[in-house]
């Protein structure tokens, strides 16, 4: 028997290599690279969130607005008309001539990314655009990094989390068992999670029953509601001090058991505290959590140690998840849904079960179809075409990708597409036999001629298959991914491969039995 | 097993008359399909809600249309049986953007009482991304297209790249004709389904005409149509046996690939006969009509390979010594 040529190496290489780096795929072992199923297959949550950056722009002239008087009340500037026009724009109107200089200056050094304009004793601030595109950035690179420590924190397998285009964020959570378990993930993402330790208006808050919104703000105060009761709170607007000063929050239990969370402040933030429970004892402070009152307890004594407690009648997942939040941070601006794909773990097994018959079905209707038609010559095919299969397991697993339902649509119909090099070449090869040349000519001819047909419509395809993967998104990209893998794949097994093995073969192949090897009675020379 | 055997090549091009006329009328009335009803296009590209509800035992349709209607907002909401007895899908037109508590959420507390249930799915598509999806994309069918066009000029010759295109335009158009008139939805995967017959259809052209492009060389014809006839029907055998298998494959994905692959695998259904049945009996007509002349490619390529000649000669020369 001749001795193996390259080709067939090259081949029984590329088996080896597909079968040894499919079978952690395959196994589903623990070690190493494998095949991710898609989110559709396994069950799981895909989002692609929206933000709200408007606010972020919003929260951020708010607080210029309030160094803005911080500063003018410190330098004993007198002003008045401070106000925030459209959420966009600060003005204000100093009184005295001789201000005006010394002011200008201040803003200049205190505030960054402004433009400052001034018309007689009336000024107006705004944010420059870059300081404004800056802002929006930063609010959704803040939002990534939050609801990923959310979610890690959370202690899910994998989540992923990455911002996607200019303005968009992509959360996709695989695992997750139930409709309720999802909700939960969701609240927990969403969670704007702003804490602030607000003061009660004690003198005014006996009419606040009567008093409207625009009341309680001439005077500097808002009304917020309980979490739980329809309690109304008069506050102070500006708060005492926000989340921004915590440094940790975990569960704990209060002395009726109930589940409570505690929280510490940073030095700053303790003595801030400090300072003002110090100054206001018997009186009442409200800890607010994204605009709900959730206790409201008369201050004793001052409070040193910066240490707070939140108690609201909490359940003990409630409790876990908003611990979660408070440690994450804030979102400085609020996200929206623009696109939701939930699967359910028992839809996703489903899909496993319907895709892998299809597929075995398949893949045997083309296995026997090509033995019965081809004879030896279309079991050579059929090694090449499980060949063919074990690649692509192999490269998708050696780049970890990701299999989607779309994905094993495209592998079944990779199967359809790779005998095709086959056919091609067989037929080739038939057709040259019947023209009477020798076994041997008719294999390398075959090849040589179908071999510029099998590239260019396989090119073609490819192209369909890039410009679908570069456009698509999700599971489309798995399907384009398969089919463009399963198509390079087949160059290889289906062409290098069998040529190969008909080299190989070729001493063994009896003339007398074109039949058995190729299918065909051959006429004339009987 | 032998199938196709011929002694002579098949009288095709005598009839390119009569299949032009099958496939124009094809064309006119898929087109008509497309201007007149239009697609039904699903969530992917028009935004909405759906939902997929598994029940124990079978689903009771008129309950569940029940509970969801006392929400005025679900009102136009369409709760339809998918695949098997047990299961249903509510689709709406609506989206919701709250992330914490979604269509989702208030469908499954509506449905509470109606049976043992699961919800398994639920797609929400905002109008914004749907649209977004869309212009994606038809860029994406053009950008194959083009890409197409080019490789094939380049290979081949550009009468032979915009005759395959027009193939493949053929088979698209059919293929989205069927899919308006089954009423079939359009997502994103009939997208994939349709990309793929472009691929596909091509595939099997460009076999065709790669045959006709060896026949120029070899066959001792001044005549187009004997070439392509003598052409195509050597590659018959190849073409038909390839759509079987594939036909074969994206039978058994259509009738056990589950119902959220039906979509997908009827529309590679429609495109696999189609894009069979036009790389025999369109393609190569087109190539006919516009006029390719078996003498000038024999011409240029006669003229090519003198040049390759003298090129040879001179750098044979040149290595000789004798420049």
């Amino acid at each position: 028997m001749k001795t193996l040529n390259y080709r067939v190496i090259l081949f029984i290489f590329a088996l080896i290599f597909g079968v040894v780096f499919s079978i952690p795929s395959l196994t589903q072992s623990e070690e190493g690279k494998k095949i991710t199923l898609g989110l559709d297959l396994q069950g799981g949550l895909h989002m692609l969130l929206g933000i709200k950056s408007e606010v972020a722009i919003e929260s951020r002239i708010k607080s210029m607005a309030a160094t803005v008087k911080y500063i003018f009340d410190d330098e004993d500037i007198i002003f008045d008309e401070l106000r925030m026009v459209d959420g966009e724009k600060i003005t204000f109107e100093l009184l005295d001539n001789d201000d005006v200089k010394k002011a200008t200056e201040l803003l200049k050094k205190e505030l960054e990314g402004i433009t400052l304009s001034q018309n007689g004793l009336k000024f107006s601030i705004e944010m420059t655009t870059e300081e404004m595109v800056r802002t929006k950035q930063n609010a959704i690179s803040q939002a990534v990094d939050t609801i990923r420590t959310r979610l890690d924190s959370f202690g899910l397998a994998e989540p992923t989390v990455a911002k996607q285009g200019e303005d968009k964020i992509l959360v996709e959570v695989p695992g997750i068992k139930t409709q309720a378990d999802e909700q939960r993930i969701r609240e927990l993402i969403a969670r704007a999670a702003h804490l602030q330790l607000m003061a009660v208006d004690e003198d005014r808050i006996a009419r606040i029953s009567t008093m409207s919104v625009a009341e309680a703000k001439s005077f500097g105060d808002v009304i917020l509601e309980d979490v739980n009761t329809p309690e109304k709170y008069l506050l102070r607007a500006i708060p005492v001090l926000d989340g921004s000063m915590l440094t940790d929050a975990k569960v704990g239990f209060d002395k009726n058991n109930q589940p409570v969370i505690n929280f510490t402040l940073n030095g700053q933030g303790a003595k801030i505290f400090g300072d003002f429970t110090g100054k206001y004892v018997g009186k009442r402070m409200a800890v607010v959590l994204d605009n709900k009152v959730y206790s409201a307890p008369v201050i004793n004594e001052r409070i040193g140690g910066g240490r707070v407690q939140i108690s609201g009648n909490f359940k003990l997942s409630e409790a876990h998840d908003l611990a979660i939040a408070l440690r994450s941070g804030a979102l400085l601006a609020p996200v929206y849904v623009m696109e939701k794909r939930s699967v359910g773990p028992s839809l996703g097994a489903d899909n496993i079960k319907a895709s892998m018959l299809a597929l075995s079905l398949g893949f045997v209707l083309v296995v026997f179809f090509m033995i019965l038609y081809y004879g030896m010559a279309g079991l050579v095919a059929d090694i090449a075409l499980i060949g063919n299969l074990f690649l692509i397991l192999a490269i998708m697993s050696l780049f970890g990708a990701t299999l989607t339902l779309p994905g094993m649509a495209g592998i079944v119909l990779t199967v359809g597409m790779a005998v095709d090099a086959n056919v091609i070449i067989n037929e080739r090869i038939r057709e040259l036999l019947h023209e009477g040349k020798s076994i041997g000519k008719a294999i390398e001819d075959g090849y040589n001629k179908a071999f510029t047909a099998i590239l260019d419509a396989n090119v073609t395809t490819l192209i369909a298959a890039v410009v679908l993967w570069a456009y698509g998104t999700g599971p489309l990209k798995g399907f384009a991914l398969t089919m463009g893998i399963g198509i390079l794949a087949s160059m290889l097994t289906a062409i290098v491969g069998t040529h190969g093995i008909y080299q190989w073969l070729l001493p063994k192949i009896d003339k007398n039995k074109l039949g058995f090897w190729f299918g065909i009675k051959k006429e004339g020379k009987k | 097993m032998e199938i196709f055997k011929y002694k002579k090549p098949l009288n095709l091009m005598a009839q390119s008359k009569r299949f032009g006329l099958v496939s124009l009328t094809l064309l006119i009335i898929s087109l008509g399909l497309i201007m007149t009803k239009g697609f039904n296009y699903g969530l992917d590209f028009a935004g909405g809600t759906l939902v997929q509800v598994h029940y124990k035992e079978k689903a009771p349709i008129q309950k569940v249309r029940d509970a969801i209607s006392k929400v005025k907002e679900y009102e136009s909401a369409s709760v339809t049986y998918f695949g098997n007895d047990n299961e249903i899908i509510i689709r709406t037109k609506k989206s919701s953007k709250s992330l914490d508590k979604d269509m989702g959420d208030s469908m499954r507390e509506l449905l509470k009482g109606t049976g043992d249930f699961e919800v398994r799915r639920v797609d929400i598509v905002g109008a914004k991304v749907g649209s977004e999806l869309r212009e994606k994309g038809l860029m994406a069918m053009l950008l194959s297209i083009l890409g197409i066009l080019i490789y094939v000029s380049f290979r081949f010759e550009w009468r032979f790249a915009i005759a395959s295109v027009m193939a493949l335009l053929h088979d698209v158009t059919i293929a989205m004709g069927a899919v308006v008139l089954f009423g079939i939805e359009v997502n994103l995967d009939t997208l994939a389904a349709l990309l793929t017959i472009l691929g596909y259809s091509l595939n099997d052209t460009i076999i065709v005409f790669d045959r006709i492009r060896e026949g120029i060389n070899t066959i001792k014809e001044p005549d187009l149509s004997k070439i392509i006839d003598e052409s195509v029907t050597q590659t018959l055998s190849r073409t038909t046996l390839t759509s079987l298998t594939t036909f074969f494959v994206v039978l058994t994905l259509f009738l056990f690939g589950g119902e959220i692959i039906k979509g997908f695998s009827f529309t590679l259904l429609v495109g696999v006969v189609v894009g069979t049945y036009s790389s025999i009996f369109v393609a190569s007509p087109i190539l006919m009509l516009l006029g390719f002349s078996v003498s000038d490619y024999r011409l240029k390529a006669a003229e090519k390979a003198k040049r390759e000649k003298e090129k040879e000669k001179m750098r044979a020369m040149y290595e000789n010594g004798t420049i």
